[in-house]
């Protein structure tokens, strides 16, 4: 009843009648420069670190699994269930949770972890962004709720920018019921604008490019 | 027309911790801004400005479609819509669904459109709890208070308030260090988030073509608001829709720029619908609460009809001269600042806080720096002149316009403008370091009185401009 009285009330307001078709909306403006992908890299770890983020270039895959040894230091972690992690050698890693398939098992190791390890679907290297879309592959909750989060990817996956990825991804909802963009580290001013990293996610960001 | 303005101006104005606080956040807040959008980082800033607000345009131009639009892409992927006249439905709504649920714990990520119908409070009638979750939020809703500025809620709040309302509230005391307030905050309410039933968020964007909400943030609390709680309901205004997802290239780069000086804030959420098949976590049940409050009456208004392009940077406030000498509580509603100025007549009538639209200077400095190009200036004349019709209306302003009839006319002849100068000059009374601050005894009453206990006038020149000319004219000949 609502919406009926509330589409009439827009309707009147506007001079439109029931299914009357939109007018074509203004074109879409996404502009995709090209760079290649060793540029996208340094820009990528540029604008990363620029928000207090780390960065490490992985020369291999066993080069990142150990970047991850090193941020393990006998913490407990847990891994998403990304191909990419199981291919570098991240489940079997001593004190990582990984395989996690029910909601609330995932949920009490992911309040319990120090650290969480995901991959990203893409990044974008002009805000230094990681692109996280929800799947079976990789949940929300990793990237979030440990106060570290760890994201290793092949560099393939990095894009120039948010147009690029709106480009490649027109709807987005039609893949995932959550796209998630993490640019930098979770952080608040709301006390005198001084910055707290940390606030409600994760204060560290590592980002390793393999 | 004479202005009766709060007496939580005066106070605003005569505290001068208040006055700091106010000054260096908005202050910082405007430099980071305009770093952001400097052409040698965004050349196309002007463009982009430009698309927005042909978006917005278009999009209010023809919103039956796009809120329709946007229903049947919620249903495709499992959500629910609701639809709300005020605030009244979404408290029904969610005291219903809270019921049914039996759910006992809301957490709340900031949401202006739930600021504005009161939510919180409602529900607390209810029986329920909704706590938020965004700190500057936590800690207004700990001392009772309205947001102060829009993206920054507790914005007059110093580390030495935070200590106080904590250890009043939480019975942490004497914790002054913002880095320990906000692990303090964080423990508290990751508990809260752990146990919450529902999760209310508001929606920064509705995006038509996917059926999907579009949440902006820096702290993660509304990452965790929609991702925990079995159950998420999203609340927001109608004219929060834009046509396509790929319209979010030009709005995200807009709003956090405009709003901290940030390229992307730290998190951006694009969610459509609960979780799917094979997603492991995420809500079972997703609601989008579509309300109009006021806002159809808005849009039938086709010179004032911008006002609904607002998309809450909160960069005007920033700017104001104004905000930023009397602060976000001395505004009668929520919305502060010239945005609250232009919106606040408009949702609650012309005629209930008359003065807001006369408390400008029409400096422009507003819609200078409006992302989505909102012509604010303009509507504040729109909206002075609507209240003076209304006044008219009642019959009052009669002796200020007679006032300005008679001067109209002084100022026609020019002899008499000279006399009356002369008279001036003559029952001048005495300056004080340059300034006339007082006007004596027989004078000092009604409109000028209130008049002159705002402002010091420069005393009149010995001599008038005429009469030097007259001299000059006389030494100089020819």
């Amino acid at each position: 009843m609502s919406r009926d009285h509330i589409l009439h009330k827009v309707r009147t307001a506007l001079g439109r009648s029931a299914g009357q078709a939109a007018a074509e909306p203004p074109a879409a403006r996404l502009r995709v420069p090209e760079a290649d992908i060793e540029s996208r890299v340094r820009s990528l770890f540029r604008a990363v670190e620029a928000l207090a983020g780390k960065t490490h270039r992985a020369a291999s895959r066993e080069d990142a699994c150990r970047y991850a040894v090193s941020l393990l230091d006998g913490k407990a972690a847990v891994a998403s269930n990304a191909a990419f992690l199981a291919e570098c050698g991240i489940g079997s890693l001593a004190g990582v949770r990984s395989g996690f398939h029910d909601r609330d098992e995932l949920k009490a190791a992911c309040a319990a972890a120090a650290l969480g390890i995901t991959s990203a679907d893409y990044a974008l290297a002009d805000t230094g962004t990681l692109v996280m879309i929800s799947s079976a592959e990789e949940a929300r909750m990793v990237s979030l709720l440990p106060p570290v989060h760890l994201a290793i990817m092949p560099k393939e996956r990095i894009l120039t920018g948010l147009d690029e990825l709106l480009t490649l991804l027109p709807l987005p909802s039609e893949v995932s019921s959550s796209m998630v963009l993490i640019t930098g580290p979770s952080r608040t001013a709301d006390i005198e604008q001084i910055l707290v990293r940390g606030v409600h996610g994760p204060g560290e960001i590592h980002v390793v490019v393999v | 027309m004479s202005v009766v303005v709060p007496g939580k101006i005066h106070e605003t104005l005569f505290d001068g911790k208040l006055q700091l606080a106010i000054y260096s956040s908005t202050g910082r807040l405007m430099d980071k801004r305009k770093t952001a959008v400097d052409s040698d980082v965004l050349p196309d800033y002007q463009e982009l400005r430009e698309q927005a607000r042909l978006i917005k345009k278009h999009t209010l131009e023809n919103l039956d479609w796009y809120l329709e639009q946007l229903e049947s892409n919620v249903q495709a992927h499992g959500g629910k819509v609701v639809w709300c006249r005020d605030g009244g439905e979404v408290v029904d709504f969610l005291a219903g669904l809270a019921k049914e649920k039996q759910a006992r714990l809301i957490v709340k990520s900031k949401s202006m459109t739930t600021e504005e119908i009161d939510l919180n409070e409602r529900l607390e009638h209810h029986g329920m709890d909704a706590v938020e979750t965004d700190l500057g939020e936590y800690i207004i809703q700990l001392a009772h208070e309205r947001p102060y500025h829009i993206v920054a809620p507790a914005l007059h709040k110093t580390r030495y308030d935070v200590a106080d309302i904590f250890s009043r509230h939480l019975g942490i005391a004497g914790e002054t260090v913002p880095e320990n307030q906000t692990k303090i905050a964080r423990g508290v309410l990751r508990e809260k988030f752990l146990g919450a039933d529902i999760g209310v968020s508001g929606a920064n964007f509705l995006v038509a073509d996917s059926g999907a909400i579009v949440l902006v943030e820096n702290e993660g609390n509304a990452r965790l608001t929609t991702t925990l709680p079995k159950i998420h309901v999203a609340v927001a205004g109608i004219e929060k829709l834009i046509p396509r997802a790929q319209d979010l290239a030009v709005f995200l780069k807009l709003l956090g720029r405009s709003a901290t000086g940030q390229p992307l804030t730290v998190y951006t959420s694009m969610l459509s619908g609960p979780r799917r098949g094979s997603e492991i976590d995420g809500p079972d049940e997703f609601y989008v609460v579509l309300l109009d409050n006021g806002r159809s009456r808005l849009l039938a208004d086709r010179e004032k009809r911008e006002s609904l392009y607002c998309i809450r940077c909160g960069a005007c406030l920033n700017t104001c001269p104004v905000y930023r000498k009397i602060g976000g509580h001395s505004y009668p509603w929520v919305y502060s600042g010239p945005i609250g100025a232009i919106i606040t007549p408009q949702y609650l009538g012309t005629t209930k806080d008359p003065w807001l639209p006369f408390a400008s200077s029409l400096c422009g400095a507003c819609a200078e720096v409006c992302p989505v190009k909102i012509d604010i200036p303009k509507l504040l004349l729109m909206l002075r002149s609507e209240v003076t019709r209304a006044k008219q209306r009642e019959g009052q302003g009669r002796l200020e316009k007679l006032g300005f009839r008679l001067w109209a006319w002084m100022m026609q002849h020019p002899k008499l403008y000279e006399i009356a100068g002369m008279m001036a000059s003559a029952v001048m009374p005495d300056a004080e370091d340059g300034w006339i601050r007082r006007v004596p005894a027989p004078m000092n009453q009604g409109p000028l009185r209130g008049w002159m206990s705002q402002r010091d006038l420069p005393p009149l020149p010995a001599k008038s401009f005429r009469q030097m000319w007259r001299t000059r004219k006389r030494q100089v000949p020819g």
